[in-house]
């Protein structure tokens, strides 16, 4: 079977010109052996698993990077969620436990470890309510370690007491790290529907259905979608449109299994998933913003928007699907406004707002993400904007997610800046209709009649 | 081990290239299976379907000395193992 100069070249000019790139090797790891009484014992055990078990993880990603000639820009480590082992201690203090894990993602050279991490959808344990009391001192305490508290599933409801509690914790995180601009906020995502096999930060997880070790893969490629996209011709119909991204993600997709099949091999650990996300990136021409606008609509944010981001992830899934049978994770457009150019100038240009965004969220992953938001925003409209993302989640039996920075001394307009993959933020204009009554009543939105199934 | 790859080179058109690349490669011990070369607009640009044995020159080794080959004769050459190019473009 020959492979012709064309196909050669159409995969070199991906990688070289439109970005195509792995976005991230996730290791899954279970903690389940670590738990201890003592806290610091705990955090031992937890750095020596951590540590032998990720040794290879991104020696064995580089020479897979370097022998097929494709960037795998991140490693990243997903562990059990730490509340899981919270209960075998007393400690009140959970910040020993992140201090570990960072300590550990350091050794092992990964950029960011997932899992400090809560599930309490349906209440919250005393092990949840010691690491969510946590998350502020350890998200400032940590660089590489993320955080996520899942407060809503279809199957429960959402639980409102939780849903304020993470208002308080998001403003005490960006207190916390108030002289970084915030950036705690940028680790610490809550959940409605979470996964237990995301490869993707800051949300990733090592969920209790999971073996000891696993090997998730995130593709990207917007900007491989968005030049395909651009090339058509200005009249081609959406059926094209939809054709054309559909070829696209099944090859992205294919290059992500083929990665996520050598990883897991050569490591000796289970092959999990591969997560068919378009994730942007702070680079330009590597947007998801730009292959709306590329469909034809005058500005993201503009009217059509939903419907072309519909369309487009749609068209990721079912490419995907075909170029793997081990789909999972999130799997849906990302459209983290921090980390997307194109989503910034929408914002600059007044077309994209927080509620489009909200509306965009119902028709693709995962929600509002890497949004700066003033300083001064009131926990309960933080609470209420976390309902309203959660009942969007729970009602239509998908995964959204809240991941706000209200940053600290910021108002409208200005610019908070985090570097790297994270980007920069314009702060955007919040809805003040909040009220102080809706988020305080607390108790559990009821689970919806569609989570009646069996 | 013999690992199917497939190098790509890309660059100004002069005197040598393929010399140079094939004799890189036969000194590796890395048989080439085929060749498809062309020339457009002065850029030359061949792709090479090769088997490399790492038993005699292990795959990274082969793709440091296609780097100083690419340094001495001035074009751009990657050698990337065959399987990405056959899971991207085949079912």
């Amino acid at each position: 079977m020959y492979i012709s100069p064309e196909e050669i070249v159409e995969t070199l000019t991906m990688i070289t010109q439109q970005n195509l790139d792995v976005r991230t090797v996730t290791l899954g790891l279970s903690l389940s052996g670590c738990t201890h009484p003592d806290v610091e014992v705990m955090a031992q055990r937890i750095y020596e698993r951590v540590t032998s078990a990720a040794e290879r993880l991104v020696p064995v990603a580089k020479q897979i990077e370097r022998e097929y000639g494709l960037p795998i820009v991140n490693e990243r480590i997903a562990v059990t969620p730490i509340a899981q082992l919270a209960d075998a201690t007393t400690a009140e203090d959970l910040t020993p436990l992140a201090v570990a894990l960072d300590r550990a993602a350091l050794e092992v050279g990964v950029d960011f470890l997932g899992g400090f991490s809560a599930l309490v959808q349906k209440g919250i344990g005393d092990g949840d309510r010691r690491l969510i009391a946590s998350i502020p001192a350890a998200l400032a305490a940590t660089e590489r370690v993320c955080a996520s508290v899942n407060v809503a599933s279809t199957r429960t409801g959402i639980n409102m007491d939780a849903v304020l509690q993470m208002a308080a914790v998001i403003r005490g995180t960006a207190l916390a790290t108030a002289d970084q601009n915030s950036i705690g906020c940028a680790k610490l995502v809550v959940f409605a529907n979470m996964v237990e096999d995301n490869p993707f930060m800051a949300g990733a997880v090592h969920g209790s259905g999971e073996p000891d070790a696993v090997i998730n893969v995130g593709i990207s490629g917007p900007g491989v979608v968005r030049a395909v996209v651009s090339s058509l011709p200005a009249d081609a119909d959406l059926t094209s449109v939809a054709e054309a991204i559909k070829a696209t993600a099944f090859k992205i997709t294919r290059v992500g299994e083929l990665v996520a099949r050598e990883t897991a091999h050569r490591l000796g650990v289970a092959r999990g998933i591969v997560d068919l996300s378009l994730a942007p990136t702070p680079a330009e021409g590597d947007s998801v913003a730009e292959i709306i606008e590329a469909m034809g609509v005058g500005r993201c944010g503009g009217p059509g928007t939903t419907a072309a981001l519909a369309l487009l992830n749609d068209a990721v899934k079912k490419g995907g699907a075909m170029g793997t049978s081990s789909t999972g994770g999130l799997s849906g457009a990302f459209i983290p406004v921090s980390e997307d150019a194109g989503m910034i100038r929408a914002v600059e240009s007044g077309a994209l707002s927080l509620e489009k965004l909200e509306a965009l969220t119902s028709v693709c992953s995962v929600g509002l993400d890497m949004i700066a938001i003033p300083g001064d925003t009131a926990t309960e409209t933080i609470a209420g904007i976390i309902a309203d993302e959660c009942a969007i989640g729970v009602i239509n039996a998908k995964t959204t997610a809240v991941r706000l920075i209200p940053a600290v001394g910021k108002k409208l307009g200005d610019r908070v800046h985090f570097g790297g993959l994270l980007g920069e933020a314009p702060v955007m204009a919040v809805n003040e209709w909040a009220g102080t009554v809706f988020a305080r009543r607390g108790g559990r939105f009821p689970a919806p009649l569609g989570s009646l199934r069996n | 081990m013999h690992t199917p790859a497939v190098v790509s080179v890309l660059g100004e058109d002069r005197v040598g290239i393929v010399a140079a690349v094939a004799t890189a490669l036969a000194e590796a011990q890395a048989n080439i299976e085929d060749i498809r070369q062309t020339i457009i607009g002065g850029i030359f640009s061949m792709t090479m379907l090769v088997t490399v044995r790492e038993e005699a020159v292990a795959f990274d080794e082969l793709q440091r000395r296609l780097a100083r080959t690419a340094e001495d004769i001035g074009v751009q050459i990657t050698l990337q193992r065959e399987d990405v190019f056959r899971y991207m473009h085949r079912i």
